[in-house]
């Protein structure tokens, strides 16, 4: 096991080698000046050619990759073209705001989709069944935005339950962080709530169908017993598989979600980043994403053993 | 303006009793246009970054809502010798935020970084012989010749505007950002809870003194901060900030859109209204090195083309209080404004007959580019417009669409279209900078000289700059004024599309919200 | 795993819930068998024939602007109302179907063919696996949404820039699939005969492999193709998808968010056509999973 995660972190470097050269590439080659952006409406020409010399952008490629690899290598990420602060340092102010939102989306999708395939599974055929199918299906056939700005119009104008926008940290007390998290995550959940809904249901009909739950029936077990302790634990794989495939399309949809909630993530910082072609910012924050979603799907494979111990490496 | 022996000193002599002592509340939660990405307000033209300056640094002039230049950090000036010399005095017991005294030579450094980035400025530094700091109170000009406006540019408003700042920072490279926080200002920036594109916030100054006397107009007068914590909080997405303002989350709202103001001028606990009357001026620029927009009498066809009032109802909407039109080269309603022209753009178009026009020209089909932002809304819409405008003519027209960072350097090519050049792009300046030909970025006629995209060629309008620069009195000014708004039409060196207005929105538990750009001195609880 | 999907639609399973009957006649008996096809192609058809025959809808030129009419609710003019320029929103939600339907239809096809050809390649030889998963892994981490930005900065936007930018990061996921498929076919008692006899390797590519693959992709691409309409609308969201000139439901909805509370007509006309483009795509989905393999349909 400890040999096999090591083998699995090891083959990630190269992965994230690659990953940091395109990513780097493809900021060379694309159009878009920062130094026309900071110069802005009125400076000439030769202003502008002045600021990029001194922001070290007239290198060639070459030097200013193995440049910002060798930094990247010690542990640094450089700073902000714009702001000059450290890339490390804006990145931890917003790691906190990312990650309690994906974590409490997680809980949220899990908590309600769960139930949800569990009782379509067990009504099967019925029109619960299909409403909650249906519902399912438009989870992600609506866009990310409108499902935020309804939400926000009814939980936070109509009715003042929630903040319209904002984080509050953690540091300043539990309900306030929850509170201005929750219709963020209903948000972003959506997909997820569509997504774990329909795999739970099919799993669950698989296994109802087998051998051993039906003989466990014959024998007058319970019906809250059979959902939950025999046919859940075996579909617990397949939902955690569903977790972590979805974790790209969390980050996308967080970019979208930061936005409308103004909450000061990372998905913000990276779009911000890339509109003002902030190259250090950027590329910072793509490597960063990409060892997030390696690791996630390093304890996703992990989880399995744990909840399937049939699977071994 | 008679330039003989003229003096400020003990200007504020004459001033009723001293202000009351500001009793500091709370906290004032304000929702600017958008991030400070960029702190230093000489490093960049930003508008936000600006009104940033003005809470952290202070300035040797203000200008209050008439445009007039008055001293702030200084006492007053004398000048000498038939306007060739300027002797200014600062204020006693200026500090600056680390505690240290505001020294003459601190503003001498400050001003010499100042010129090396503005227009206006580098006017003043071409102007002087020598810019001096005799002793820890006087800042002393030797200029060539007079520069009546010497104030007017220390105390301009617009970007960018001339900060104070401490020597050891103002002798930061120009074209390197300072980042160092440290002004003179009525707030100090706190450094330790900004999070980059969520909050920036700043603190009462303790230790500043307001102006003694007059009343606060604009960026003149006394600063009096009635507020112990002013934080901005950044919000990327109009819809949101408009519900913000609804649910009370944030007490003033910089500049909703036209459609959402609307919505705001309806709720009784806001009251939402203009802020600057100057407003912002529609410029439109066309490529005068790349065919077909090298040859004049194609840039006068598209001239007569364009009608101001499409522009402003696409971008400011249909209420016409919001917008002006017709508008010159000159901020409407300001002294050099003058309806010499300006018939043009408000004439019912006959594309038919401009497209004749157009091939009578030398109009040869040549496609041009037309730069789209996309992630600003006003500046989609102007350049949406264009694209209409354009394709009625008969032009080729191939509308780009780009983010804004694209744009701007996309524009500084000066290759034809084929090979990633462009030929048209729209932006708006505020009103502010085009009060006067002296701080006018588009009304230049250097050629590829000026550096500035589109590269417009014009000797006749830069001699008239010249001799507007050196005039005497007023009236020789404006006679001059119509003439540049003339040739600016003969020559086309950027086409104006009309003034707008934003609006302002905030609680009505607060008041003393001051005309023009955002300032957070005199706001205090109603 | 048919559910691989990193975008953001993905449909694992809609499993038919109509008991199977007698009927009479194959129309019929197709229709009770495979509803959701049936209910997904036809409301997929209706769309596609509302984009190609858009021009004679009674709609009028989706881009000519009259700032006088603008912002003008739904009326007997203007049936879905008018936009901040004075553009006919009906007009261009019709004309709009075409972007939305073509960018997901060429993404479909587009991520499908190259996924394929990296996925049988990567299953075949060897030595190239390895390569090109860690590339494709690689490519995989790095969020999608992230890189079509990062591809919309790097030339204009354009409704084919859209298309090259989501489907790159769509096409690991193909690949991966298909891959694992042909790991399993290889070893397949049918194959390995034509190996033994000598059968070159295209053939079996041709013969074998391809139409083996087909099922489990047919289903991928609908999704694929649902899941791209979502992320162009979003693209417009940020600012970096179709070019405002070309009406799309994405950037039609993009503009009109910021008045959604007073204008609301404006976002949520686009929104109810693509809502149902997604969810007559999906069905499809579900449907042809169980049609085609209905053991893919019980796995995961």
């Amino acid at each position: 096991m400890l040999t096999y995660i090591l083998r699995r972190i090891a083959a990630t470097v190269p992965v994230m080698g690659l990953v940091a050269l395109f990513v780097f590439s493809l900021l060379y080659i694309a159009p878009g000046d920062p130094a026309a952006i900071i110069a802005g409406d009125q400076a000439t020409v030769q202003q502008i050619a002045h600021i990029r010399a001194s922001l070290g952008l007239d290198r060639p490629f070459l030097v200013r990759f193995a440049d910002w690899f060798w930094h990247v290598l010690h542990g640094d990420l450089g700073t902000s073209i714009f702001t000059n602060l450290p890339v490390l340092k804006m990145i931890e102010q917003r790691a906190p705001t990312t990650l309690s939102l994906m974590t409490i989306t997680l809980v949220m999708s899990i908590a309600i989709a769960v139930p949800m395939g569990v009782l379509a599974a067990w009504k099967a055929g019925t029109w619960i069944d299909r409403t909650i199918m249906v519902m399912a299906v438009l989870g992600f056939s609506v866009p990310v935005f409108v499902v935020g700005y309804v939400l926000a119009y009814a939980f936070a104008l109509q009715l003042p339950w929630f903040p319209v926008q904002g984080y509050v940290s953690l540091s300043h007390g539990f309900w306030p962080w929850l509170r201005s998290l929750i219709l963020p995550s209903l948000t972003l959940g959506g997909i997820y709530i569509a997504l774990i809904a329909r795999i739970t249901r099919a799993t669950m009909l698989e296994v109802l169908s087998q051998d051993y739950i039906r003989t466990a029936r014959a024998k007058g077990v319970g019906r809250r017993e059979i959902l939950y302790v025999h046919a859940l634990k075996n579909a617990a794989v397949p939902i955690v598989t569903i977790i972590g495939i979805g974790f790209a399309a969390l980050i996308g949809g967080a970019v979208v979600t930061e936005s409308v909630f103004a909450l000061p993530g990372i998905g913000r910082l990276t779009v911000d980043a890339i509109l003002q072609r902030d190259y250090p910012v950027i590329q910072g924050v793509v490597l960063v994403f990409s060892f997030i979603y390696v690791l996630v799907n390093l304890v996703v494979d992990i989880l399995y053993t744990v909840f399937d111990p049939r699977i071994r490496y | 303006m008679g330039m003989k022996r003229r003096t400020f000193l003990g200007a504020s002599a004459a001033a009723l009793a001293a202000p009351a002592v500001a009793r500091a509340a709370g906290v004032l939660k304000f929702i600017p246009q958008a991030d400070i990405t960029i702190l230093d307000p000489v490093w960049t033209t930003a508008y936000v970054t600006r009104n940033h300056g003005f809470l952290v640094f202070d300035t040797l002039y203000g200008t209050d809502a008439a445009f007039n230049a008055s001293p702030q950090m200084v006492e007053g000036h004398v000048v000498d010798n038939g306007g060739r010399l300027w002797t200014m005095k600062l204020r006693d017991g200026l500090k600056w935020h680390d505690g240290e005294r505001v020294l003459a030579r601190d503003c001498v450094a400050s001003i010499r970084r100042w010129g090396a980035r503005d227009a206006f400025g580098a006017t003043v530094l071409q102007f002087a012989d020598e810019i001096a700091a005799p002793d820890d109170r006087t800042i002393r000009f030797r200029l060539k010749q007079p520069f009546p406006l010497l104030a007017t540019a220390l105390g301009k408003a617009a970007s960018n505007s001339c900060p104070m700042m401490p020597e050891r920072l103002a002798k930061t490279d120009p074209f390197k950002q300072v980042t160092e926080m440290v002004g003179s200002g009525p707030f100090r920036w706190n450094a330790r809870e900004r999070v980059v594109g969520s909050l920036a916030v700043y603190e009462k100054f303790q230790g500043y003194v307001p102006r003694p006397g007059g009343v606060a107009s604009g960026t003149a007068g006394p600063k009096i901060v009635h507020y112990d914590r002013v934080e901005w909080h950044i919000i990327p997405d109009a819809a949101t900030k408009m519900a913000a303002m609804q649910s009370g989350e944030t007490d003033w709202w910089e500049n909703p859109p036209a459609d959402n103001a609307l919505v705001l001028k309806a709720d009784h606990s806001l009251v939402t209204r203009i802020l600057d009357p100057t407003g912002l001026m529609g410029c439109m620029r066309l490529n005068h090195l790349v065919a077909p927009f090298d040859n004049p009498a194609v840039r006068r066809v598209v001239l007569d083309a364009v009608r101001q009032e499409d522009y402003m109802v696409a971008v400011a909407g249909t209420d016409p209080a919001m917008w002006h039109v017709p508008t010159g080269i000159f901020a409407p309603g300001t002294p050099m404004a003058s309806d010499v022209g300006l018939g043009r753009f408000t004439a019912p178009k006959d594309f038919g007959k401009l497209e004749a026009a157009l091939e009578k020209a030398g109009y040869k089909g040549e496609k041009i580019v037309l730069l789209l932002p996309t992630d600003l809304p006003e500046l989609k819409a102007e350049a949406e417009v264009s694209a209409d405008m354009f394709r009625r003519m008969g032009f080729n027209v191939d509308a780009q669409a780009s983010d804004w960072g694209t744009v701007v350097q996309r524009r500084a090519s000066m290759k034809p279209v084929a090979e990633g050049g462009w030929s048209v792009f729209s932006t708006f300046w505020t009103g502010l900078d085009q009060l006067s030909p002296a701080g006018h970025v588009f009304l230049r006629g250097q050629g590829k000289a000026g550096g500035q995209p589109g590269w417009p060629s014009s000797p006749a309008i830069e001699a008239l700059r010249n001799q507007w620069l050196a005039a005497k009195d007023v009236k020789t000014q404006k006679e001059l004024a119509v003439k540049l708004q003339q040739q600016a039409f003969i020559d086309v060196p950027y086409i104006p599309l009309g003034q707008f207005f934003q609006n302002t929105s905030y609680k009505k538990s607060i008041t003393g919200v001051l005309d023009g750009i955002p300032v957070f001195w005199n706001v205090r609880p109603a | 795993m048919s559910i691989t999907l990193g975008g953001v639609a993905a449909a694992p399973e809609l499993p038919d819930v109509l008991p199977p009957r007698r009927a009479r006649g194959r129309v019929m008996r197709f229709v009770v068998q495979h509803p959701t096809i049936v209910a997904g192609g036809l409301l997929l058809g209706v769309m596609v024939f509302i984009a190609i025959f858009a021009p004679w809808l009674g709609t009028r030129d989706p881009e000519a602007i009259s700032p006088i009419y603008r912002l003008r609710p739904p009326q007997a003019a203007y049936w879905f109302g008018t936009d901040m320029l004075g553009r006919d929103i009906y007009s261009r939600v019709i004309y709009g179907s075409r972007v939305s339907l073509g960018v997901g239809f060429s993404v479909a096809i587009l991520a499908s063919g190259i996924g394929m050809a990296i996925g049988v390649v990567s299953g075949f030889v060897r030595w190239l696996d390895m390569a090109l998963m860690r590339i494709m892994d690689g490519l995989m981490s790095i969020p999608g949404i992230l890189l079509a930005i990062a591809l919309m900065a790097l030339t204009r936007g354009s409704v084919y820039n859209v298309v090259v930018a989501i489907t790159i990061p769509q096409v690991p996921q193909v690949a991966r699939l298909v891959r694992g498929v042909v790991l399993t076919l290889r070893e397949q008692p049918f194959v390995e005969a034509a190996v033994a006899s000598g059968t070159r390797l295209p053939k079996i590519l041709i013969k074998h492999i391809v139409p083996n693959t087909m099922a489990a992709l047919s289903v991928q691409a609908t999704y694929i193709c649902a899941s791209a309409m979502v992320i162009e609308a979003i693209l417009s969201f940020i600012g970096a998808g179709t070019p405002p000139t070309i009406p799309s439901w994405g950037n039609i909805m993009a503009e009109g968010r910021a008045l959604w509370q007073i204008k609301p007509y404006i976002v949520f006309f686009p929104a109810v056509f693509l809502s149902i483009t997604v969810l007559a795509v999906n069905l499809l989905g579900d449907g042809l999973r169980d049609a085609l393999d209905p053991r893919l349909a019980k796995r995961l």
